[in-house]
């Protein structure tokens, strides 16, 4: 998957030695996430939910695509900072810079130590393990009543303006701002993690974790860093969603929460930093027209989807672009690189 | 002078009532070049991986520069200087080769750690990286993706993997197994210039890689050392013949 | 004070045997194909649908329960051949998110079929009467579930051990690659294998209707169950799936009597505790330790 030639650049800054198209390539979304603003006012909230989601997505693409870790509990440091955030601005303080910074630093803790418990088996047992600590968390939601609200959901939430000046108004200009703005920090944090020596020992172990041991690689180590930093930013995530709608269900703690935001990675592509972007928005489209067609339609054309992607293409949506140009450089005869 | 490298006295295991190593007894040498022989499930592998710590010995120690290592996990006792090569490639195939030399530096340097950005240290990896693929034959395929490269190659590629941990001792688990007898020649070459200094244990089914190699060869049948001595000696042990050389035709 | 014990117990034994009969497929299949396969629990909804669509139209009790085998077990088949057998090559994670997707489209399928409510099986009349057990009184259901149960798990049992079937099932657990090599058909087995798994799971989703009742979110809620038993049990482990399914129903009906509101909470931290203390099973099997 990796180009060799990739990895040649290497020094220099973020965008050092990267050819126009490729700068093309990387301002088209954050332009499209920019223009969306101005001429979709009325999607606004729309909008919001998707940024929050590629953020969830992104999180789990550090730690299943790109680390190999196969977990589905990633919904359990979503709901966790979004109850983190949502008891922050009930009991503490309004402010929603400091209870998402709160609700970061809580949800990195519980992946720390989560991720200290289970990350030394492998298989279903970690499987099993994942979803064992969604199960724990949703069922604890659901009876701590005095904390979370149970059944009814977190209410109550006080958010104030974000720098004591904008205030989460109705139509959601700020909250789709400010979600946008935590999505590109976290975007260029991941990205520069991803493409560093300790990105590159991720993929080697995602590989073959048994010869990254044999060359001195602390594997356990390694991983629990990048479990612990994918948990701080689902938890991120979660706090976004919490202050964009003032609510926490306890949905955001359920088993289908880790499915749905593992299908929107695949259809977009692991590995590619933004096939979180097309698999999020691919999904909430989607979801919008069949859900008009019939309430579970959406269900069955996503679960059909993932199969498809799992069979005929492994490398989601993202892929597409490769295969039609292998596809035209084969056509117009131009010799393929070997 | 003389204290050896690596030192394993009495090293035992056994899986419930299967005994895969008993009393297992070993010097390197600096610069030692040891042949391991023995038939099939004679414990060989699993003698590697006793070293190399992927299994737990039952009883028995085993020193590397005088500090004991029995208990150490794998990676540390890569950094304290014990390389070894697969059996059955375990190469990172999605990557080139270049890559997965540059990878193993990086550790061997705990630059890995490094998760900010490729550094110029990165750059001093891949260029070690490409040096070192072009000491043993293979730079002009330093770009391509493992996967594509031709089984030789990723034997190759094994072999300097492990030189690129600068070991102290090093562990060669059949190195040439299954390359075409054309190539053979190729690793003769590469494995009489291995670094002098450092101590090899090779392992090999091929016996003209051993008598060829080996100065000393261990005998290894049923977990215990049968015997040992130099190759010519070995050669014409009527134990070790009976055992061993006269079902694998030499 | 006895008696309540009694009632306890049988209540978890009952339980146990549903949990047992959906699961014991899964644990083969998980054995024998090293497939994690999440969309277990759909097949066993499924049988459950059909058994509550039948009996509500006043269709036999048992027609209905062989319907509900046969159809799952056809369709467990089609979907082996068709996006399972692709799946052997591949790894966990494509298992896993494939399942998914399977459980996705059963959950819709259902949903559009016979609505977003529960459905419940209409259970004979005399099943739902009480009956005399010697010492006291007890649901007729419930008995009805731990004989069956247990005649199943009689017959797997012997089968497992005693007849050429058995044999090969368990050499193909233990290497499958060994198997194949003697000359095993071992695609014909799998296929069989997988058949046979999914018409029990559609037979527990049928007769466990009274416990576990058919709706849209059956397959992911109760697929964890399904899952516990099988790995706490021991991966490819019959006996083991047994004990852990009887472990499991009476564990949780315990919780549900002595700490009601913290018992599904203290089932998974149990589990938990468990496959960090245990990470191959209780009881897993030779080719595993």
């Amino acid at each position: 998957m990796t180009n060799p030639s990739e990895t040649q650049k290497a020094g220099g800054g973020l965008l050092a030695g990267m050819s126009p198209w490729a700068l093309a390539g990387h301002a088209l979304p954050w332009a499209i996430a920019i223009g969306f603003f101005f001429i979709a006012e009325g999607y606004l909230s729309f909008g919001t939910q998707i940024i929050i989601w590629i953020l969830f997505a992104l999180s789990l693409d550090l730690a299943l695509g790109y680390a190999g870790i196969v977990t589905l509990g990633q919904a359990a440091f979503f709901g966790f900072g979004a109850y983190a955030a949502g008891w922050f601005s009930i009991h503490v303080s309004p402010d929603p810079i400091l209870g998402h910074l709160f609700a970061i630093g809580l949800t990195a803790i519980v992946g720390l130590i989560s991720g200290a418990l289970i990350l030394h088996t492998t298989g279903v047992t970690f499987l099993m393990l994942t979803l064992a600590t969604v199960l724990i968390m949703f069922e604890y939601a659901n009876q701590a009543k005095e904390i979370t609200g149970g059944d009814d959901g977190l209410q109550g939430m006080k958010v104030g303006p974000i720098f004591g000046k904008y205030e989460f108004n109705l139509f959601g200009h700020t909250a789709y701002v400010y979600s946008l703005i935590v999505l590109f920090i976290w975007f260029v944090i991941m990205w520069r993690v991803v493409k560093s020596p300790f990105g590159r020992s991720l993929d080697g172990i995602r590989q073959n974790a048994r010869r990254m041991r044999a060359i001195g690689t602390p594997v356990w180590w390694r991983l629990l860093a990048v479990y612990t930093l994918s948990a701080a930013m689902a938890g991120s995530a979660g706090a976004l969603s919490a202050h964009a709608t003032r609510f926490v269900g306890l949905s955001v703690l359920s088993l289908l929460t880790s499915g749905i935001v593992t299908v929107m990675l695949i259809l977009g592509g692991t590995r590619r930093l933004y096939g979180a972007f097309v698999g999020a928005i691919v999904y909430f489209v989607v979801q919008d027209y069949t859900a008009k067609i019939s309430p579970y339609f959406w269900e069955f054309i996503v679960g059909g989807m993932l199969i498809a992607t799992v069979l005929f293409l492994e490398g989601g949506l993202m892929d597409l672009g490769g295969i039609a140009r292998r596809q035209w450089e084969r056509l117009t005869g131009k010799a393929s690189k070997p | 002078m003389s204290s050896p490298v690596l030192s394993v006295r009495g090293l035992s295991k056994s899986f419930g009532a299967l005994v895969v190593a008993q009393n297992i007894e070993l010097d390197l040498m600096a610069g030692a070049r040891v042949g391991l022989i023995g038939p099939n499930g004679a414990g060989k592998t699993t003698f590697v991986n006793l070293l190399t710590g992927f299994l737990r010995p039952d009883a028995g120690t085993i020193q590397l520069d005088g500090i004991a290592i029995e208990g150490m996990r794998p990676e540390d006792r890569v950094h304290r200087g014990l390389a070894r090569t697969h059996q059955i490639n375990t190469l990172l195939v999605e990557e080139s080769a270049r890559d997965n030399v540059a990878i193993t530096i990086a550790e061997r340097e705990k630059f890995a750690w490094r998760a900010i950005r490729y550094s110029p240290q990165w750059q001093q990896c891949l260029d070690e990286a490409q040096a070192r693929l072009d000491e043993i034959g293979i730079g002009d395929v330093g770009d391509r993706q493992v996967r594509h490269l031709p089984y030789g190659k990723q034997r190759l590629l094994e072999i300097a993997i492990a030189l690129a941990l600068k070991p102290r001792v090093l562990l060669l688990d059949e190195p040439a197994a299954g390359v075409p007898s054309s190539e053979t020649h190729v690793f003769h070459k590469v494995l009489d210039r291995l670094p002098a200094e450092i101590a090899i244990l090779i392992i090999e089914h091929d016996m003209d890689v051993i008598f060829r190699f080996a100065k000393e060869i261990v005998v290894l049948v049923q977990g215990r050392v049968l015997t040992r001595g130099e190759p010519a000696q070995i050669a014409v042990d009527p134990q070790v013949r009976a055992v061993y050389l006269g079902r694998t035709v030499v | 004070m006895l008696s309540f014990a009694a009632t306890v117990l049988l209540d978890g034994v009952s339980y146990g045997m549903v949990l047992f009969l959906i699961s014991v497929g899964l644990t083969i299949t998980m054995g024998l194909m090293r497939v994690v396969n999440l969309a277990h629990g759909s097949f066993a909804m499924i049988g459950g649908y059909i058994a509550g669509y039948f009996t509500q139209r006043g269709y036999n009790f048992y027609v209905a329960l062989a319907v509900a085998a046969i159809i799952p077990g056809i369709l467990g088949g089609l979907c082996e051949v068709t996006v399972y057998r692709p799946l052997y090559r591949k790894g966990e994670l494509s298992q896993v998110l494939l399942t998914i997707g399977l459980v996705f489209v059963a959950t819709a399928a259902v949903t559009e079929i016979f609505g977003a409510f529960p459905y419940p099986v209409k259970f004979p009349e005399y099943l739902t009467r009480p009956i005399d057990i010697g010492f006291r009184t007890y649901p007729g259901y419930r008995v009805f579930l731990i004989v069956v149960g247990a005649i199943i798990a009689a017959i797997l049992w012997w089968v497992i051990d005693n007849s050429i079937y058995g044999a090969r099932l368990r050499a193909a657990v233990d290497n499958a690659r060994m198997a194949r090599a003697v000359g095993m058909n071992v695609n014909l087995l799998f296929t069989g294998t997988f058949v046979v798994g999914c018409a029990l799971a559609g037979l527990g989703g049928a007769i466990g209707a009274g416990i576990l009742t058919p709706e849209p979110s059956y397959s992911l809620k109760y697929v964890v169950l399904f899952l516990i038993v099988v790995i706490v049990g021991g991966e490819g482990s019959f006996k083991g799936s047994f004990v852990a399914a009887m472990a499991l129903g009476i564990i949780d009906t315990m919780g549900k009597y002595f700490i009601a509101p913290a018992a599904p909470y203290l089932l998974y931290v149990a589990v938990f505790l468990l496959l960090l203390w245990r990470p191959q099973g209780l009881l897993p099997p030779k080719s595993a330790t």
